[in-house]
């Protein structure tokens, strides 16, 4: 059997693979975990996404694969020099949790469902559709997307294994 | 941080000092609580890539049971009381009378131990840390979950997050006497509260 090379995606951090690599990004909670894939080329990336929007940055050096609306320009703009074509691209995506609940609601505490609103505003401007996913709830996922097949495996601790 | 580029092997000592302080009192209570001695190690204070703090509890993936709290007043910021599920359980049955549950979930009432525990250290360290600094803190209600280390995690780097790619925390380690049972206390205060901290404490900033 060949092993399967896995590329691990950290927190605030993007990155593509392909040729039956797989990748791997873990602990999601509030982030959301976006896919895209390109199936005629075997070719993927994967977003780790910490918040919604870059105008809230106060960092010098701009972590673009942190915000939502800058991660995903950057993930197109790797795929596209992979070879894709924008329109073949189909997104995933996980996470998006609120992990704690509160009874006051201020904006901090609903990060997990701004970071998927935000995730989706940014895919629809570029007309890429979302065909799958597993988002919000009040549990961590750990998420594998094989390059090969487009195929998004999600851990948690409470339900198991899951596939879209 | 700029606020960091002067001085701050000595602001990283009155750092540690406020987690010795706070986690002392934190310790002396749970010590109380379970009528059992609790040691302490040294603080541990730095600024640590996010991707790493994780690694401080067992990795991402790591599941840990977290008491998490928000602070509030005039130097916000984030505590989490973490421990393994093994611990969790060890620290139940030295608190309460009535027989554990059996399996992975915990009970509402064991559930609920857990998180007046949580209120009761975190209580203890902030008025300490209040006292010191003349600053009103307090926290807000606990709030519990058993998951993902990294999962709970992230969401007390939040505020971090618009900064950079690195967390300051510190970080304290419980250890019952046995040594069978250890707990961290994560103190995570926003990136704005480290300046009001130090002027209140006599800091040259």
């Amino acid at each position: 059997m060949k092993e399967v090379i896995i590329v691990k995606i950290g927190m605030a951090d993007l990155n593509i693979a392909s040729g039956g690599e797989t990748l791997k990004t873990t602990g999601l909670g509030s982030c959301v975990g976006l896919t895209l894939h390109d199936a005629n080329l075997g070719l993927a990336g994967m977003a780790h996404i910490m918040l919604p929007s870059s105008e809230i940055a106060r960092e010098g050096q701009l972590n673009v694969a942190k915000y939502a609306d800058t991660a995903i320009p950057e993930l197109l703009a790797r795929l596209k020099a992979g070879g894709s074509n924008l329109r073949r691209l189909v997104a995933k995506m996980a996470g998006g949790a609120q992990m704690f609940a509160f009874a006051s609601g201020s904006d901090s505490m609903r990060i997990g469902p701004r970071n998927v609103e935000s995730t989706k505003l940014a895919l629809a401007s570029y007309d890429i559709p979302i065909i799958a996913e597993d988002t919000g709830g009040n549990f961590g996922r750990t998420i594998e997307f094989s390059s090969a097949s487009g195929i998004l495996t999600i851990r948690s601790v409470q339900n198991g294994v899951k596939e879209i | 941080m700029e606020l960091f580029n002067h001085n701050a092997e000595f602001k990283m000592d009155v750092l540690r000092e406020v987690g010795n302080i706070g986690a002392g009192h934190a310790a002396t209570a749970l010590s109380r609580l379970l009528d059992k001695p609790i040691d302490m190690a040294v603080p541990k204070v730095s600024f640590i890539p996010f991707e790493d703090i994780a690694e401080r509890v067992g990795g991402a993936e790591e599941v840990v049971v977290a008491i998490f709290l928000r602070v509030e007043g005039e130097a916000p910021g984030n505590m989490f009381f973490l421990m393994s599920e093994y611990q969790a359980r060890t620290l139940l049955q030295g608190l309460l009378s009535f027989e554990l549950s059996v399996g992975p979930d915990y009970t509402e009432m064991e559930m609920s131990a857990l998180s007046e525990i949580g209120n009761i250290l975190a209580g203890s360290y902030l008025s300490s840390l209040a006292d010191l600094t003349g600053l009103p803190l307090s926290p807000t209600v606990p709030a519990i979950a058993v998951d993902m280390a990294g999962a709970i995690l992230s969401y007390g780097l939040l505020q971090f997050g618009t900064m950079g790619d690195e967390a300051l925390l510190i970080d304290t380690t419980f250890l019952e006497d046995e040594r069978r049972a250890e707990g961290h206390f994560f103190f995570i205060p926003d990136p704005e509260s480290f300046e009001r901290l130090f002027r209140a404490l006599g800091v040259p900033i």
